[in-house]
């Protein structure tokens, strides 16, 4: 099996905003395990990775040792950090520590590479979004080695989009 | 070819204290509904020789696995089950026992589940715990994923998807909360309108308070065994008519489409296995951790066409008296929900067929449907019952 490190993933050079809250961030710390901290390493570094399976060709979101199509290995990709929001709620209500600073956004982006995954679209008001909107990833550094892809509203929609 | 005298059946049903019960702890309501399912049937201790009960993973709730249960109740089994998939679990467990007492690995299973989450966490369930960020939860926990946003997040595009709107899905709670006015258990039982429900504060776009189901104390029990056993016991009994269980995901990111759920597959199973259609359904029980959840499975098992289930709820045939009552204990929305409402469902069904519903009673209630749900429209159990012959 090919070594699971950032640094053996084509084009991933780290090209996405990073936007560094080490030293306030209250919410939770993804628990590392073999596979994720790749993915949360490269994060921190700028990239969004996913898989990529060899053996069938299926995108896949979260990592895992196994592609979830046809149980192969997969390989690690660097997405393009674009993608659409596929639906999102308003959480007007949540009392987890970190949480409690009033609405905010969740939403399941369907990335341009395929993958559908989970993130906040931040910095615009939370009743601007809406399913189908253009969004763009960028990196929060949350803790040592470890990076959150995070979303906002694309600044500009393509003419046709 | 099964030999007829062990058809699987269930002779016997009980229910602890709830809506609030703080003289109870989670063993102390399966040993109540124990005893309660036990005086129910006819049947002593000594005849049950098959366990289950789901080892539920409630964040905040300290868990007791199951062998400890199986001593706490003083049983010593020769089966034991435990299968956990969230609210879905106890029609996942009835399809394993039914199985077990087909094969003659147990002659009498009791399933038992039981909760004091009200009690001992309140009613902050939905909105207040997360998940430890570890596993598939690491890339969702650091987002504020909550419960309710989850279902919020299907809602949302089920809405995008076909217009359903905030009116209909309100009409769940609507003609639930009709059905819990007249169970003396249920937390909520006053009166509660379209208006009401539109004008309860926003938890998650597009969930509003009472689209989103009640938290409470309660434990109930259920006991199959063979016909042939059941047919001289207390109560008429309820036949299995088919049963079966899928899962699609679990984390609500990783779900195919959320406008559908696993329904489809393991709806279409149980009525082949039973010979029906949802036509041949009299009354369903259908879990509703929050009224999308009644929308999304109204349209997985077939009682709707994808998208026609808001209309069809806004329509009254959720209500008493409609064409197709649902949740008559009052459900999860209005009556109650202990962290896992799936043997609630099976209990309920029960007393339809059994024609012993009080005010509620469906008339010649023939065919029953129990759905469960678990995690987030992740797993989906559909048993299928029938009026003892």
């Amino acid at each position: 099996m090919r070594p699971m490190t950032s640094e053996t993933v084509r084009g991933a050079q780290g090209t996405l905003e990073i936007v560094d809250v080490v030293d306030s961030w209250t919410k939770p710390v993804p628990d590392l395990d073999p596979v994720s901290t790749t993915y949360f390493r490269a994060a921190h570094d700028g990239t969004l990775l996913i898989q990529h399976c060899p053996a069938c060709g299926t995108r896949q979101h979260y990592p895992r040792l196994v592609c979830r199509h046809c149980a192969a290995t997969p390989e690690w990709e660097a997405a393009s950090g674009l993608g659409t929001v596929y639906t999102f709620t308003v959480v007007r209500q949540a009392g987890m520590p970190g949480f409690q600073d009033g609405p905010y956004v969740i939403a399941l982006i369907d990335l341009d590479e395929g993958p559908r995954m989970m993130g906040n679209i931040t910095d615009s008001p939370v009743d601007d979004v809406r399913i189908g909107a253009r969004v763009q990833a960028y990196q929060l550094r949350i803790a040592d080695g470890i990076g959150l892809p995070q979303w906002r509203l694309a600044a500009v929609s393509a003419p046709n989009a | 070819m099964t030999r007829p005298d062990r058809t699987p059946v269930i002779a016997g049903i009980g229910l602890s204290d709830g809506p609030k019960a703080p003289h109870l702890d989670a063993l102390g309501h399966q040993a109540q509904a124990m005893q309660r399912a036990l005086a129910d049937s006819g049947l002593s201790k000594d005849d049950i020789d098959g366990f289950g009960c789901a080892e539920a993973w409630i964040p905040g709730v300290p868990g007791v696995d199951l062998p400890e249960t199986a001593e706490y109740l003083g049983l010593d089994p020769r089966w034991i089950e435990g299968t956990y998939t969230g609210g879905s679990a106890y029609e996942f467990q009835v399809q394993h026992a039914e199985a077990a007492i087909r094969t003659g690995m147990a002659d009498t299973v009791l399933l038992t589940y039981g909760s004091d989450l009200l009690t001992r966490m309140g009613r902050s369930l939905g909105t207040g715990y997360g998940r430890k960020p570890v596993g598939g939860a690491a890339y969702e926990e650091p987002y504020g994923k909550t419960t309710v946003a989850a279902y919020a997040m299907a809602a949302q595009r089920h809405m995008y998807q076909y217009g359903t709107t905030a009116e209909q899905l309100a009409s769940v709670a609507v003609a639930v909360r009709e059905y819990a006015a007249h169970n003396p258990q249920a937390i909520y039982r006053k009166p509660l309108t379209v208006e009401d429900v539109l004008n309860s504060r926003m938890i998650a776009d597009p969930l509003h308070l009472y689209d989103c189901c009640a938290i409470t104390d309660g434990g109930g029990a259920l006991i199959v065994t063979t016909e042939e056993r059941a047919r001289d016991l207390r109560q008429p009994y309820v036949s299995i008519l088919g049963t079966a269980a899928r899962q699609n995901h679990w984390n609500i990111s990783q779900a195919p489409d959320v406008t559908t759920t696993a329904g489809v597959r393991s709806g279409q199973e149980a009525f082949a296995r039973a010979g029906l259609t949802p036509d041949d359904v009299d009354m369903a029980m259908l879990y509703d951790s929050f009224t999308i959840t009644v929308v999304l499975l109204l349209e997985s098992l077939g009682f709707c066409k994808p998208g026609e289930g808001g209309p069809f709820a806004e329509a009254g045939n959720l209500r008493p008296g409609g064409r197709l009552p649902i949740n008559t204990d009052g459900g999860g929305l209005s009556a109650c929900h202990p962290g896992l409402r799936g043997i609630f469902l099976l209990i309920e069904a029960v007393r339809q067929l059994r024609g012993q519903a009080g005010e509620v009673q469906v008339p010649d209630c023939e065919v029953a449907l129990a759905a469960g749900s678990g995690g987030w429209f992740s797993t989906i159990g559909v048993t299928i019952l029938g009026k003892g012959r």
